[in-house]
């Protein structure tokens, strides 16, 4: 076998334009798949219409200030401002493409925002106004989904300090103090207050007059004005925020996005290296009819088999090595478990290289292998990536049986659990070795038919 | 010319089936040490079957070859040999794969009866047909073999290059070997075959020496090439 392995090496060697494809295109895939997944967006360009007057005056509620442009921040948090003149500069910046979308913000916001709270019975609600391109879906998506939760960010904060500025009347209306509107200082007695005052009269106040009736009546009243008033501000916190939301993670993964991703992209490479060297080497051996000269008793097929996917695999693993060094200049992945990585990329190596060499051997010439090695590979990762619960049950469950039948998503396991110490790498290194063996069983019945 | 002694190949009652087709069916001959033998037949008579049975890369469905694989020498059609190796690559790596006792001196000896020493360290990719079926050629009689199976060995060659094959091929027979070789050309065949076997549609219908073929015919047949259509015409083919 060892002279097999040196003679395809050295062929590989001297194809230096089909190995640094062979590599670089699968790094290449990898790292725009592993970015993909660990980058968010950068911030859209977003063209903003302030029609308000010097940005917008203070609102006053309840002679509370409140300053607009703190809220203002809150909906241009996750985009790229763009100062535009008017509407129509801005729809001309839309269409031109020069911003994703625009945000006008009305000459009236802020009136209305005022006529609300004062509750003087606005007619219309306050709005803002999105243009934006609903030619490409996609784009229009990704707007919507920006835009609407950069609103909901506004109107929690707005909502949030609403109930501030209720809560605190409400502990006016209690315990009472200074009150100012309109320039003027008012002291508030408050309910406390106002029911020990009465009490205290009540003392004075002989029993069975008819006045002791009435006072006691107004203190059992204030009484129960204070012990229910208590309650009030804790249920407005519960309105501007119903539903608390507590995270728990199930099955132990702790695995941080970015470090998912190199796994994710070490495994992609490995796959697509392995399964095209696999498939593409084996299909060579009849391509330059050495087949039939090998297996007449110099090589017996199943050796044949073994040597190249022992060459796909170590081949695959090495880069794969590589393209963790070069990664852990950006993302840190803990060198310490080097040993882990070895086996790891080695055990799930030696099945896609099982699987290339199934393809190679059905395929029977280089181009269609290739061909084939790459249409096959590329849909297994994709459906090995689609999230549980993220399509219909039938079509999950269909996906997870068709991508058990497949290397990559128990690599990925393996992979993942060799790079971040996540859960599952024992069984998926077992499912590894058992697909390992069925490849290797289709593609030597399929070696019966080719030469 | 035959002889007397022990054949150094027999085959004997060989058929092969491709799914329901039998490609070959009781195909039984012997031959001699330093004989030469023509296989001769129309396309798709089994001739290549036939010369990959004996050499190993076929497993026949039935019948025996008495020689096991490594014994033979076999030169396939098509070159069978890597493009991207040096010539002196690609017969060391045979060398070894055979696990001659001495790879390193095969290789030398190789080059210089194939006249390959000039061009051993270029690829075989590099190579006109004719170099690359030399390489073939010296690929297949590396371990220096009893017998020797050439399947269709001058088919990509220019005339200067055939006279230099059949020369070489003359002087392994001289040497002892069975020379046993497929060909269209019938006249090659008559040229340089001591015995000619005429397989049609997998049957072996005829062997003996290119005059017994025109006397199975006809005796006034101007070549051996009208001769052998006349015979298979007879034969209903």
């Amino acid at each position: 076998m060892r002279h097999l392995l040196a003679k395809d090496l050295r062929i590989l060697r001297r194809s230096p334009l089909l190995v640094g494809l062979l590599v670089a295109y699968p790094i290449l895939i990898a790292v725009l798949v592993g970015m993909a997944l660990s980058q968010g967006p950068d911030r859209p360009r977003v063209a903003i219409v302030n029609e308000l007057e010097d940005g917008g005056a203070p609102l006053t509620i309840g002679g509370t200030r409140v300053e607009p442009s703190e809220y203002a921040s809150k909906l241009f948090e996750s985009v790229d401002p763009v100062k535009a003149g008017s509407r129509a500069e801005a729809q001309r910046m839309v269409r031109d493409g020069e911003v994703l979308a625009a945000i006008i913000v009305p000459r009236d916001l802020l009136e209305r925002i005022q006529a609300t709270i004062a509750l003087a019975g606005a007619r219309e609600r306050p709005t803002v106004i999105v243009i934006y391109n609903a030619a490409d879906p996609v784009k229009r998506q990704f707007v919507e989904s920006t835009i609407n939760s950069r609103v909901a960010e506004l109107n929690k904060a707005l909502s949030a300090k609403l109930t501030e500025i209720a809560a605190g009347y409400i502990d006016l209306l209690l315990k009472g103090g200074s009150f100012s509107l309109l320039g003027r200082s008012f002291d508030v007695i408050g309910l406390e207050r106002s029911k020990r005052l009465i009490d205290m009269v009540l003392t004075d106040t002989p029993r069975g007059s008819p006045d002791r009736e009435r006072l006691e009546r107004v203190s059992r009243f204030a009484a129960l004005a204070i012990d229910n008033l208590d309650l009030a501000g804790p249920v407005l916190q519960s309105a501007g925020s119903p539903i608390e939301v507590r995270r728990q993670a199930l099955d132990g993964r702790r695995t941080p996005l970015d470090t998912y991703a190199v796994a994710v992209a070490v495994t992609l490479s490995l796959m697509l290296i392995c399964v095209l060297l696999g498939a593409g080497m084996l299909a060579l051996e009849r391509d330059e009819n050495a087949f039939g000269r090998l297996v007449r008793g110099l090589v017996s097929r199943g050796t044949l088999l073994a040597e190249k996917i022992a060459l796909s695999a170590g081949c695959a693993a090495a880069a794969a090595l590589l393209l963790c060094a070069g990664v852990s200049a950006f993302v840190p992945l803990a060198w310490s478990r080097l040993p882990w990585w070895v086996a790891c990329l080695a055990v799930a190596g030696l099945a896609f290289a099982a699987l290339g060499v199934a393809i190679g051997a059905l395929a029977r010439e280089v181009r269609a292998a290739s061909l084939m090695a790459f249409l096959l590979a590329l849909p297994i990762a994709f459906m090995a990536l689609v999230p549980d619960g993220a399509v219909a049950g039938w079509l999950s469950d269909l996906l997870a049986a068709i991508g058990a039948l497949f290397p990559f998503r128990p690599a990925l396991t393996a992979i993942d659990g060799a790079l971040n110490d996540a859960d599952g790498m024992a069984g998926a290194l077992a499912h590894l070795a058992a697909l390992t063996a069925g490849w290797a069983l289709l593609a030597r019945l399929a070696l019966r038919r080719f030469a | 010319m035959p002889t007397a002694t022990a054949p150094a190949l027999a085959v004997t009652e060989v058929g092969h089936r491709f799914g329901e087709r039998w490609a070959l069916r009781g195909v039984s001959f012997e031959v001699a040490p330093r004989e030469t033998v023509a296989i001769i037949g129309p396309n798709g008579a089994g001739k290549t079957t036939l010369l990959s049975i004996i050499g190993g890369a076929l497993q026949p469905t039935e019948g025996s070859v008495s020689r096991p694989p490594r014994d033979i020498g076999w030169v396939p059609q098509q070159s069978a040999v890597y493009g991207k190796l040096t010539v002196r690559e690609n017969l060391a790596l045979f060398a070894r794969l055979e696990r001659l006792p001495d790879p390193d001196a095969a290789v030398e000896r190789m080059l210089d009866q194939t006249g390959l020493r000039d061009r051993a360290d270029d690829e075989v990719g590099e190579l006109s047909g004719g170099g690359r079926q030399r390489v073939n050629i010296a690929v297949g009689l590396l371990s220096d073999p009893d017998v020797v199976l050439l399947d269709e060995p001058s088919a990509s060659l220019d005339p200067r290059q055939r006279a230099r094959l059949w020369e070489f091929v003359g002087t392994l027979a001289r040497s002892g070997a069975a020379v046993l070789f497929t060909t269209h050309d019938i006249a090659e065949a008559e040229r340089y075959a001591d015995r000619v076997l005429v397989l049609a549609d997998g049957e072996l219908l005829f062997q003996g020496t290119p005059r017994e073929l025109h006397a199975a015919v006809d005796d006034d047949a101007a070549d051996i090439e009208t001769a052998f259509v006349r015979f298979l015409a007879s034969r209903g083919h």
